[in-house]
């Protein structure tokens, strides 16, 4: 075939698996979410448990009905066909979009995403053990997927919007969980912890999928100012927003060379939003609020995901006819 | 033949009689419904065909697990491949398993070579048909077939008269159904000129086959079918347009209705296989009569378009106006020589089941040949004599409208209710050019592995033909089975499965 052939891509098909990704992603990160709530509240009394719920429940944007039972929220978050952000609904998603290109992936990567979906659809937890082991299936699904995905897919312009789907979405739900942890920990500008807030900060480090590498970096003394840092700024740490962001500067280069079509109002947005990120101090990045902070990266977000819609996806025919 | 007739003298014993026949077979044949029909496995109870022989053998030696264990691990498979069908009436979109059957249908050399000659005359014949009345029309002049019954189908395209398409070539991708009737004899029961599906299954029951057999293939010296999809591509780039600007590498695309379409996964296999876009008419868009393909990249020449979209959905502009999964413009680009459609259109004038039964003048008037494969009695309802004799014997005929396929606005007369008669009764009166009627055909019946044993069940075949710059056909098909006992409806929509069909190199 010819090499024009291989950089060939379809805007719907672009569009497609870019959203598996994301839907997959935040299925992941839901799934993690919860998987650590349930396992904080055995540690908790009785007004932690609240503050939980109530956390998890903002981190999806869904009003809790007063007097929900963390059992009854859990389920809605992780069963609900009717609520779009559920882990089942975001399977069922990612899975729907893959189908609809699954030529344009490997068959093992279809095969490993029908099989979760398959796995955890229709299966509701009986007790508390399994719940524990249903919401790890979900993400070591997701894990396995993508490792399938690094191994098996060529590294050409769909792998590109898998990353630039699965990294955008990162940076989003991170910001969205650290915003709301901060919300819940007035105390955060203090050299140390407050006893009370310790189980709050695993939490957000567990989030984060970064507990062990923050105890492996910083030894497992908390401060916040070290944590806060840790989780947006480590360039290592995979669940971070600078990491995330990284990624999703990457992909846009990449793209950029392999399609001809420069996305460069999304490289400006990316570009200047690393490089505060890079260049600040966690001091001064929370100065106006972590939750302010939290709030603009979710809007530089959103402004790179239309511009990316706008030069891939869903172009006007004009500025595309060839002579 | 001498078989058959010992065959029917074994039907009219007494009861004791018939269960000493049943005691031929042994386990896991014991139930084994042999009688009424050719077996293609068995030339008398119990005693296999030569060329079952060791299919047979390997069957008596199985454990019995062994055989059910595969069948699960195949139906998984299937399952994770999600190589399903969309249940439409439900809103959550359950996909059922195509049911798959492990047993394979064998079929000798020498029987295989004059299928694949009779299968080319008839394509040949039936292409130079579409040609000719889309053109100057001679053999309705000459009245061989009658004028009214091309302009009166409902597949006939006005709107192809005159144009030329590249190398003549109207039907490039064919999928004819055979039957075997109790002489043993090939018939031909329907030329499918217009879409054909289920060329992804024959690969995908191979794909089974080959784990669960293995020392069988190497027996048997089974003809490989994996190339379909190379072959398919090959047969698509000879149809370059004429005002394609690149002739030696055109751009082939697949156009698909969609993800709701049932045969979906068929589309999206054959696009990956083949190595070409999947395109949904969304991607497609039409300007200066060249179509475009809308890439991250920009837009983007098409010059092939294999297209798995019923003629009436092709172009809004030109067909049906409320259709969404087509492409405006569509045809007068086509017309303009600026792009291929392979099938072309209006080929379905030439599957209608009532044309169907001048197929053999056909043959004869193009080619000065007589039909290799024959047809199946056929009645056309037009005429006056013959829908009377059918009026009266309906109990004992097949009645299908002449346009539909899938099984679908048929009547089976023998298990059909007085009702249902009466229904088709009524319809035929008013209008008779829309049905044709045959007689109840009793289809061969193969080996099955249903419920921990082997069982015979109708089965028909499917080869796929291809047509670019010669006629050629993948040795092997989609050899399908009617899975309710007794049954003679052998579409995937109305109970049906299928299995692999293994064409024997020598």
């Amino acid at each position: 075939m010819n090499p024009r052939n291989q950089t060939t891509m379809l805007s719907r098909v672009a569009d497609s698996l870019y959203w598996m990704s994301r839907y997959l992603e935040r299925a992941e990160h839901t799934a993690r979410l919860i998987d650590v709530d349930l396992q904080l509240q055995l540690d908790q009394f009785e007004p932690g448990t609240e503050r939980s719920l109530r956390l998890l429940a903002a981190s999806h944007s869904y009003a809790t009905p007063e007097g929900e039972g963390s059992a009854t929220l859990s389920r809605t978050l992780t069963f609900d066909r009717t609520n779009p952000s559920s882990i089942v609904s975001c399977l069922a998603s990612a899975r729907e979009n893959l189908r609809q290109v699954r030529e344009q992936c490997s068959s093992e990567m279809w095969e490993q995403l029908n099989r979760l979906y398959l796995k955890t659809v229709d299966t509701e937890p009986s007790d508390s053990l399994n719940v524990h082991r249903y919401y790890w299936s979900v993400q070591e699904g997701a894990h396995l997927f993508q490792g399938i995905t690094d191994t098996t897919m060529l590294h050409g312009q769909g792998w590109h919007y898998i990353q630039l789907g699965r990294y955008v979405e990162r940076t989003d739900a991170l910001a969205t969980a650290i915003g709301t942890h901060f919300s819940f920990l007035p105390h955060y500008l203090n050299q140390t912890i407050e006893p009370e807030e310790y189980l709050e900060w695993v939490g957000l480090l567990k989030s984060c999928s970064a507990f062990e590498a923050y105890c492996k970096t910083y030894t497992a003394e908390l401060r916040p100012m070290r944590v806060a840092e840790f989780v947006l700024l480590n360039a290592e740490l995979p669940h971070s927003v600078l990491f995330a962001i990284d990624r999703v500067h990457e992909a846009l280069q990449a793209l950029a060379q392999l399609t001809d079509r420069r996305p460069d109002e999304a490289i400006r947005i990316m570009g200047r939003l690393r490089a505060t990120l890079a260049y600040s101090h966690i001091e001064e990045i929370l100065a106006n609020g972590a939750t302010n902070y939290m709030d603009s990266i979710r809007s530089q977000c959103a402004q790179v995901h239309a511009a990316i819609q706008q030069i891939y996806f869903d172009y006007p025919v004009e500025s595309a006819m060839i002579a | 033949m001498h078989s058959n007739a010992k065959r029917t003298r074994v039907g009219r014993r007494s009861p004791n009689a018939h269960e000493s026949v049943q005691e031929r077979f042994l386990p896991p044949f014991r139930n084994y419904q042999y009688g009424g029909a050719y077996d293609e496995m068995f030339e008398a109870p119990g005693r296999p065909r030569a060329h079952y022989q060791a299919l047979f053998r390997t069957l008596l030696d199985l454990p019995p697990d062994q055989l059910r264990k595969s069948q699960q691990a195949a139906d998984l498979s299937f399952l994770h491949q999600g190589i399903t069908f969309t249940v439409y009436s439900d809103d959550r979109g359950t996909e059922r398993v195509f049911p798959n059957d492990l047993l394979p249908r064998i079929i000798p050399a020498a029987e295989w070579r004059k299928l694949e000659k009779g299968l080319t005359q008839r394509i040949t014949a039936l292409n130079l048909f579409l040609d000719d009345i889309y053109h100057q029309g001679k053999i309705l002049a000459d009245g061989v077939v009658p004028r009214e019954m091309v302009y009166s189908c409902k597949h006939f395209r006005r709107e192809m008269r005159g144009l030329d398409v590249p190398r003549g070539v109207y039907v490039s991708i064919c999928g004819t159904d055979l039957v075997r009737l109790p002489d043993g004899s090939f018939a031909v029961l329907e030329d499918n000129l217009r879409v054909p599906s289920g060329v992804s299954y024959m690969l995908a029951n191979r794909k089974v086959l080959k784990r669960v057999f293995p020392q069988l293939f190497h027996h048997y010296g089974v003809s490989p079918v994996d190339h379909y999809a190379q072959a398919l591509l090959a047969t698509l780039m000879t149809l370059t347009p004429a005002n394609s600007r690149s002739v030696h590498e055109p751009t082939v695309v697949l156009l698909t209705p969609g993800v709701f379409n049932s045969a979906y996964f068929e589309h999206t296999f054959l696009a990956q296989q083949m190595g070409v876009e999947l395109v949904e008419g969304r991607d497609l868009l039409v300007h200066d009569n060249i179509v475009y393909m809308r890439t991250t990249a920009g837009l983007r020449r098409v010059d092939v378009i294999y297209r798995r979209v019923d003629d009436d959905f092709l172009d809004p502009v030109c067909f049906r106006p409320d259709s969404n999964l087509g492409v405006p413009g569509l045809f007068n680009a086509y017309r303009a020589g600026n792009v291929t459609l392979a099938n072309a259109i209006g080929t379905g004038v030439a599957d209608d089941k009532a044309v169907y039964a001048y197929v053999p003048a056909i043959i004869k008037y193009y080619l000065d040949e007589d039909p290799i494969l024959n047809n199946v009695d056929t009645f056309l309802l037009t005429d006056k004599s013959q829908r009377g004799f059918v009026l009266e014997n309906l109990g004992k005929m097949v009645v299908k409208a002449v346009g539909e396929s899938g099984g679908y606005g048929m009547l089976i007369g023998p298990h059909s209710t007085e009702e249902q008669r009466e229904e088709f009764r009524r319809r035929i009166e008013s209008d008779p050019r829309n049905y044709i009627a045959q007689p109840t055909l009793s289809l061969s019946r193969a080996p099955c592995f249903l419920e921990g044993e082997v069982q015979a069940r109708h089965v028909d075949l499917r080869p796929y033909i291809l047509y670019g710059e010669n006629v050629s056909l993948v040795p092997g098909g989609l050899t399908r089975v009617a899975l309710r006992a007794g049954s003679l409806v052998v579409n995937s929509s109305q109970g049906g499965g299928s299995k692999d069909t293994w064409v024997l190199r020598a």
